[in-house]
């Protein structure tokens, strides 16, 4: 059973891994590609990404804009620092509901494992203090209540 | 809001051990030092983190001071980082099926 797991590192550190039956090319592959992009990163069931942007070089913009399809969404945007295909991703983003909350650093890494790939997502928050507003803000958009009512739908 | 406090404090290898042990229920000091290869003195300073960070409750007994895990402590921490999980959850069993796709058709490419 492929489970993702989640657990705090340090002060600041969130690490989230995950194994796949897939190659690492093509896990990273669906990392980078938006026509991939939309058809996974979408968190609830019943949420689309009508527009991706990802423009995988240093440097290159990443714009993800999220619906539930009846008036609400909301967008992250942030850019690439560097890609080492098909191993490593690493870059920064923010979420804007509708104010931006704090950059997240964000450092995936693809591992061979098998015949398929270990996921690794280290997200770095700079300092306590920001992962504190991060998580008061991402409660208080909601979120966690309409999360619970489609998983519950599911 | 003790929500830094609960992050540093579940940091530590051995107050993260601390927890999932006072989960099991009530225990003192001298019992909660046990199983580790610290002393007395390292575990009450353990103890004295989790407690700040609101993880943990102690309660006098005579010349004892039994913990138990405090049941509002982790509440936020654990509901946020809930939500994160149940979303990347879903998106990485999408993505299963999105790879399991581009396997397929990797191989009906080869002659």
């Amino acid at each position: 059973m492929n489970r993702f797991n989640l657990r705090v590192e340090g002060e600041t550190r969130l690490v989230g891994t995950r194994r796949f039956a897939a190659r690492p090319g093509l896990v990273y592959r669906a990392h980078v590609e938006p026509a991939l992009l939309q058809r996974w990163l979408l968190g609830p069931e019943g949420w689309t990404m009508p527009v991706c942007i990802s423009e995988p070089v240093p440097g290159g913009a990443i714009r993800f804009e999220w619906s539930d399809g009846r008036g609400g969404g909301f967008h992250l945007t942030g850019h690439y620092v560097l890609l080492e295909p098909f191993s490593r991703i690493v870059h920064v983003e923010r979420m804007h509901l509708p104010d931006p909350t704090p950059d997240n650093h964000v450092e995936t890494r693809f591992e061979p494992d098998g015949h398929g790939t270990l996921l690794t997502l280290t997200m770095t928050l700079p300092d306590a203090a920001t992962r504190q507003a991060m998580i008061d803000s991402s409660m208080e958009t909601g979120m966690e209540a309409s999360y619970a009512r489609l998983q519950g739908t599911i | 809001m003790q929500l830094d406090m609960a992050f540093a404090a579940l940091a530590d290898p051995t107050r993260r051990a601390l927890l999932a042990r006072l989960a099991l229920g009530e225990a003192t000091v001298m019992e909660l030092a046990q199983p580790f290869a610290v002393t007395q003195p390292a575990i009450s300073r353990h103890l004295k983190v989790l407690e700040g960070a609101g993880l943990i409750e102690r309660r006098v007994e005579g010349t004892k001071r039994p913990c138990r895990l405090s049941p509002a402590g982790l509440a936020p921490l654990e509901a946020w980082m809930e939500q994160l999980r149940r979303s990347m959850t879903a998106n990485y069993d999408r993505l299963d099926g999105v790879l399991a796709e581009m396997t397929q058709a990797k191989k009906d490419d080869m002659p």
